[in-house]
């Protein structure tokens, strides 16, 4: 039965790494640059997830350490992203990945 | 009971992550991504680990969806995203390469032979003290100065932040001019 399983750090370590695959397919596949943000956070939630795993297996609180660390870098990131995506708004009326392509030759 | 509690957070992650990603809407990925939040909360405590879970939902389900519902509001873009894609072999290509990247870490990083470390495969014991008061000792003692870089690490976001979302060209103090682009925006 499933109650009888016995989870390992191995459960969570492929679980993390089917999150974080997910959000990198949809970094690729979405076009809203909103949503595009969203999938790194499911990126940078699936590391979270495997440094907690191995904080637990290996006994190491050093690995929330981390991960108080990557959830200051996330909040910065996202204030500063969401500021870049309102600054391209104001100039283009469109959050479409695909507009802002003044860099191509 | 662990097992129970893992497969069903599984399946919450899971679901949110696809949510995110399949949904047209912004508003629904938004919310999906607040279920995928609390459900590696609820895993965060499942791993004893009580402090980081407590400032998943606080920074996270909190503070980073309420930004993004925020940004959604302020620009109105719940319009639906074009279907009809310019590049056409990038959506297959995406899901591909995914896929091969998934299988690689799962295959390559869980073996012994490439890793030359044993995979965590045993069960887990119970921790050995108090979590919060490991978590503060290590963060003010080994991690002080990545500690102390934090703060301007975000100072520099705020400042960032609002420089970046100002209006450019506007003087602070003058009402910026009334154009029709504005009600709108």
């Amino acid at each position: 039965m499933i109650g009888a399983t016995v989870v390992t750090p191995t459960y969570y370590l492929v679980l993390a790494t089917i999150l974080f695959t997910i959000g990198g397919v949809g970094l690729l596949v979405r076009r809203n640059t909103l949503v595009m943000f969203m999938c790194i956070e499911l990126m940078l939630n699936a590391s979270n997830l495997t440094f907690v795993a191995y904080a637990r297996a290996l006994n190491d609180i050093s690995g929330q350490v981390i991960v108080f660390f990557t959830l200051v870098v996330a909040a910065a990131e996202v204030a500063v992203g969401l500021a870049i995506i309102v600054a391209i708004f104001r100039r283009r009326q469109d959050v479409t990945a695909d507009d802002v392509d003044l860099l191509k030759g | 009971m662990d097992a129970v509690v893992f497969f069903v957070c599984a399946a919450v992650i899971l679901a949110g992550a696809f949510g995110v990603i399949l949904a047209r809407n912004p508003v629904h990925s938004a919310l999906y991504l607040l279920t995928t939040l609390v459900g590696v909360a609820v895993l965060f405590l499942q791993l004893h680990a009580a402090l980081v879970a407590a400032i998943q939902i606080v920074v996270y389900a909190s503070a980073i969806v309420v930004l993004f519902l925020f940004v959604i509001t302020l620009l109105g873009v719940d319009r639906h995203e074009q279907l009809s894609d310019p590049r056409r072999f990038q959506r297959p290509a995406a899901v591909v390469l995914g896929v091969l990247v998934a299988v690689q870490v799962i295959v390559l990083a869980g073996r012994h032979w490439t890793t030359g470390v044993a995979p965590p495969g045993h069960a887990l014991d119970p921790p050995r003290s108090g979590n919060v008061e490991r978590l503060a000792r290590s963060l003010f003692t080994d991690y002080i100065w990545a500690f102390e870089i934090t703060a301007v690490l975000l100072v520099i976001a705020v400042v960032g932040g609002v420089v970046l979302a100002r209006r450019s060209g506007q003087r602070p103090g003058v009402a910026p001019p009334a154009d029709a682009s504005e009600t709108h925006a």
